[in-house]
This record gives structure tokens, sequence and C-alpha cells, in this order.
């Protein structure tokens, strides 16, 4: 769905798991700009918890992958001074659950450095929070916690819902001169999926993707739920339900035009979040389209996290709390009848 | 390093009155001291609102402190920051008119009294959030650290500051990584409206650099010599590439906690008994004794300082104000 002049493809297409696109992705652009370090818990040797740093270390050097103590608002503080001493620091926060021990780094420091400063300096910090269920990590480490920081001017979000999203993504956010969390999804680790590996697949700050046109009904969604909602329409396809996904991609600033765009056409809208519909994104994207006059055909319906629980560990609950395919499908089919 | 300043007498007199670099300290104190008591009455005329937190007593701390650092080294400060941004050389000019929340501000208006920041003086952020000073200091001396850069950053935070936790997290990472950083406690003896002792577990807060395998030395803050000193051998130390310093300024705020505090928890006869050992007063004594300034001329350069500061406020009076237009640029870069 990109619209603007990019550079042409110049490298092959190929297979390569989320986390081995994350990896590439964070080396194409410390080889691109001796600025950008990696820095975060586990980040060296053992290439992150989560491996999504393999073979940064043994390409780059100890200077430019810093291992840090386990002190993420102390860390993230370390980031912002490089960030406007010179550097541009991609920092790793292992679980997404970690990053509200950073509050006043995240909350206070790197959206408002820059505005209260009276605009004297750029803020060209990455900060990466792998987050989301699925993979029995109970309560703690369980979070997408993708909303938590959407009310933060100065911040921009990202939310990268597949291998080729997930190198365009965080290339484009290494390249801001602002700072950008980016929130990867543990469950989507060892997806694969076709990534070009240069710059043409470096996404537009602020764009959704249609992962799938459709004319029935337009199903918005983020992260892991962006996946379960492709995997959704095409088994609805099936039963002759065209459902259009959006993945939306950045969660500020927000791309509403291309769901206004696509809710225009099918009249009928869903939102999927791995997170309570309470003041989240999938609430404003709602919010927005009422407020803009968009006509419904049908209410507009919300596929998430119950409020009235948290995430369990019991491999059994938790996959009763967080939105199935089954799930997704049923209220896309309820919303279509 | 060693916390040994109190054989440090001058023996030798000054060259020439004008060569002695104690001489601008004096100057730079009286202008913190003159720019403090003008913010007080500035909010009185309604030119400056919000709050305010003032430094008068501890000027010592941050002229001496600073005037250790290179013109390419990098500060990191506080909300009580004005006598650390002036004493980097900020224009008072540009510190009232941010104050008054005016365009011709360092910051252009937009972050008032507690974010006097300006880069072309290296001095990269002042922080209304305690501890932030010290870890954004940290990432500064890293950066330079990384890049080759032979720079040192200096931190400032209050008492308060060091019973948070990021005070303590980027000791341990300056410390690990080495970092050419030279953090400065001021120990004002109060963490807002709390005495020190009712918050704090130790006297000596140059105690908790121990616990990062770094040095702590205590100083005394009123004694801008010593301070100098003091600092001047951190930062060596940090340049030469031997790490982190942690040092205490035992130091007091004349004033309450902000514009709002009267300050009415401290003993009868604290304020007083520290008002007799006052820094500029210190320094004043030290010059006239050994002829470096007299009383006369002391005189006359606080009302040439005086002079100045009311010109500066004046000036910065008559700044317009920034528009919401020139403001949204600074939300994301261009």
């Amino acid at each position: 769905m990109q619209t603007e002049a990019r550079p042409a493809q110049t490298a092959p297409t190929v297979e390569m798991t989320y986390r081995e696109a994350v990896a590439a992705a964070i080396m194409d652009e410390m080889a691109a700009d001796p600025a950008v370090i990696l820095m975060g818990e586990d980040v060296g040797a053992s290439g992150g918890v989560f491996k999504t740093n393999e073979g940064v270390v043994e390409r780059f050097g100890e200077a430019r992958v810093l291992n840090t103590p386990i002190c993420e608002n102390g860390f993230l503080g370390v980031a912002l001074g490089m960030a406007v001493t010179g550097l541009r620091p991609v920092v790793e926060i292992m679980f997404s659950d970690f990053l509200p021990t950073a509050g006043d780094a995240i909350v206070n420091e790197l959206p408002k450095f820059r505005f209260m400063s009276g605009g004297q300096t750029r803020v060209p910090i990455t900060v990466r929070a792998i987050g989301g269920g699925t993979g029995r990590f109970g309560t703690q480490h369980s979070a997408t916690g993708e909303s938590w920081y959407l009310q933060l001017p100065g911040l921009k979000v990202a939310a990268a819902a597949s291998p080729s999203a997930a190198y365009g993504l965080l290339r484009a956010a290494i390249r801001e001169d602002d700072p950008v969390l980016v929130f990867e999804h543990k469950g989507l680790l060892l997806r694969r999926g076709a990534v070009v590996r240069d710059a043409s697949s470096i996404r537009e700050v602020g764009r959704a993707a249609v992962v799938r046109s459709g004319s029935d009904v337009t199903v918005v969604a983020t992260l892991l739920m962006a996946d379960r909602a492709l995997t959704a329409a095409e088994q609805l396809s099936q039963e002759g339900i065209d459902a259009e996904v959006i993945d939306l991609q950045w969660l500020r600033p927000l791309d509403f035009d291309a769901v206004e765009r696509s809710v225009r056409r099918t009249g009928r809208l869903v939102v999927v979040e791995e997170q309570v519909h309470l003041a989240g994104w999938g609430a404003t994207v709602i919010s927005e389209l009422a407020m803009r006059g968009v006509q419904f055909a049908r209410p507009p319906r919300a596929v998430s996290l119950p409020d009235d629980v948290l995430v369990p560990y019991s491999p059994a609950l938790e996959d009763q709390v967080i939105p199935s395919v089954d799930a997704i499908a049923t209220t896309i089919r309820e919303t279509c009848g | 390093m060693t916390p040994n300043t109190s054989d440090q007498s001058v023996t030798a007199a000054p060259p020439h009155p004008a060569a002695d670099g104690r001489i601008a300290w004096y100057r730079r104190m009286l202008e913190i001291r003159a720019f403090e008591d003008r913010v007080q009455e500035l909010f009185m005329d309604g030119l400056v609102e919000g709050t305010t937190h003032l430094c008068q007593g501890q000027e010592a701390v941050s002229v001496g402190a600073i005037n250790a650092l290179g013109a390419d080294d990098y500060l990191t400060i506080t909300y009580r920051g004005h006598g650390q941004a002036l004493a980097r050389g900020m224009s008072p000019e540009a510190a009232f008119a941010e104050l008054m929340g005016r365009a011709d501000g360092c910051c252009h208006g937009v972050g008032g009294s507690m974010h006097l920041t300006d880069f072309s003086r290296g001095l990269i952020g002042s922080f209304a959030i305690i501890g932030a000073s010290f870890s954004v200091a940290v990432g500064a001396a890293m950066a330079a650290k990384l890049q080759g850069r032979p720079v040192v950053a200096m931190a400032f935070c209050g008492d308060g500051a060091t019973n948070i936790g990021t005070f303590h997290e980027a000791l341990n990472m300056a410390s690990l990584w080495k970092a050419p950083v030279v953090f400065v406690v001021e120990n004002n003896l109060y963490g807002e409206y709390s005495p020190l002792r009712s918050t704090t577990s130790v006297d000596d807060l140059a105690d908790r650099a121990k616990a990062n395998g770094m040095p702590g030395v205590i100083v005394d803050g009123q004694d801008i010599v010593a301070v100098h000193e003091t600092a001047t051998a951190a930062v060596a130390r940090a340049r030469s590439g031997k790490g982190p310093t942690l040092i205490e300024a035992k130091t007091y705020r004349y004033r309450g906690h902000s514009r709002t505090d009267p300050a009415a928890y401290r003993p009868a006869g604290e304020l007083d008994a520290w008002k007799k050992r006052d820094p500029i007063a210190l320094l004043g004594a030290t010059l006239a004794a050994e002829q470096v300034l007299s009383a006369e001329d002391q005189k006359a350069l606080a009302r040439d300082v005086q002079k100045s500061v009311d010109a500066a406020s004046e000036k910065a009076a008559t700044s317009r104000v920034a528009t919401m237009e020139e403001m949204r640029h600074f939300v994301y870069a261009d």
C-alpha cells in the first residue's frame, strides 16, 4: 500500500523467520550507519533471550553491542544521553512487561526531551519491546503493552506482525530522528515469511498495510492478531465472506485514513486486539471513524482480551483468554450476518 | 583520588588580580545570587508563574564544579538548576526569558524554570524527574567514549535523588563501563520538605559510591576553591579513562524547596548558622585578605553585576512569546 517513490528492489526475496528479520534489520542499519548501536539485557554473546540479535556482536563487535545490567529505566536514560550526543541506540526490552519499570524514561524523558529543549536536539532512539501471549509465560511476561504508550506526543509507536514488517518497520524506526517504540511479538518469532533484505522494504512511518483486500468487512489488527485475523479471513472466504485485513503497523501516528477508506467501502468494522478493549487503539479507531461521520452498516465489534481477568499461565486457560482464529472468525461472521 | 582538600592554602600571590580565576568565580556567584533574588521578585510581579526552585547558598558548588569542565564537556542538571546553567555560561537574559515563557528563552519558553538547556554549551538537559540527570550523563559519557572523543560528562543531583533507583542504576553502569563521568550531589540537607536523616539511611551520601566501586568524595560545598579542586581531580580522573567519581558537596539552600515553601520545618538558628559560611562571603574574605580584590572593589563588582542582571530581566520581559506553530516543531524532528 505504499504510494511514495521508494528505492528499487536490489536484493532477492528470501525466506526468513521473524526473529531473523529483526536481526537482519539491526545489522543492515548498523552496516549503513556507524552511529547505530545495540544495547539491552543479554544482547551480546547470547544473541538476546529470544535470539533476535543473533550474529550482531560477532559482526560488529562489543563496542557497538552493549550488554546492560537489569535496570530498564537506567539504561533507557543512558540511551537517551547517547542519542542526544551523536549515537543512534537500538534498545531491546526483553519483555514488554518490563518496560513500565522504565516509566520515567519512556513517559517523561524520551518523548518530551526535544520539546522541553525548544527543539534544540533530535532524539534518535529505537526501543524494541518483545511482548505478547501464547507462550505460557504467565501474567507478568505476556502483555503486548501496545496501547500503554499512545498518549505521548513526541513518541512514535510501531507493531510488527510479520517477518517483512519486522524488517521494514525496524529499519524505518532506526532511521527516524525521534524516539520510536517498536513492539514485537513472542508468538511470531519463529514465523517464516518472505523478506526483501534491502532499503526497498523500509516501511513508511504512519502507514497501515492492507494485508488482504476484501469488500465485505474491514478487520483491523496488530501483531499476532493480524496474523490470526488473516488466517480467519482466509477461512471465511470459503464461506463467501470477503474480509479486508489491515495491519495497522503504526499506532502513532495511526493511519485512520486507511481504515476510513476501507470501512466506507465495506460498512463493517472489527478490531482485533491482544489487549483489553478499554482505552486501547481499537476503541480509538472506532471513535475516530464515528467522529468522521463514517456510516456503519452494522455496529463495529471488538475481539479483545476479556476485561475481567488477566492473562494466566495455565495453557488451557491462556488459550481461552487470547483471541483465537475461531473467535475472530465468529465475530467477523456475526458482523457480516 | 585523595579527598584531601584541607591543605590547599594559596601561598603564592597571583601575578595580577585580573588573571586570578577566582574573581570570575566571585562574579559568577554574585550573578547567580542576584538572578535568584530577582526571580523571587518576578514572581511577585507576575512575570514568572508556576514554580521555581532557588539555589541561594549553593552557588559555590555550581560555579566551582562546572568550571572544572572544558568547553566540549557535557553537563546535566536538575530542576534546581538556574545556578548551574549560569555557571555554564548561559546568559541571564536567556534564562530570565525562559522563566518568563518567552521566545528568547534558552528553550524558547516551553521549558521554563526546571528545564534550562543549552546544547551550544554542552548543557544537554535539565531534568525535573529525580535521577534522570545521572543516567543521561552516563549515556553522553559513553557516547563520547565509544566514539573516541576525550569528553567528560558531569551530572548534578540533590541529596534526595540518591534514594531513587535510577541514581544507583546510573552509578553501577558508570563504574561497570568506566564511563568518563563525574557525579555531583548537592547535599543541602533537605529532600523537598524532609530532613535528610528522616528519609536516608546514611549520613554521608558519598558512602553510596562504595557500593558501586567508585571513589566517593566529600567536599565543603561552601568553599569554592575546595569544590573546584575536587571536581578538577575527578574530571581529570574521568578523562584519563579511570572512571567515575561521586562528589558529595555539603551545602545549604537558604530558601524552601520551592517557591511556596517557607521552610518552617528547619530548626531555629540553622539558616543563620549556614549564612555565616556564605560561599560568596567566604571567597570575598579570602580575596580581600590576599589583596586580590578589596572589599570596595567587591562592592563595585556587586553593583555592576546587579545592574547587568536588572538589565537582563528587563530585556527578557520585552521578548515575544513563541507561536503555537513554532512550538509544534519542537515535538518531532522535521
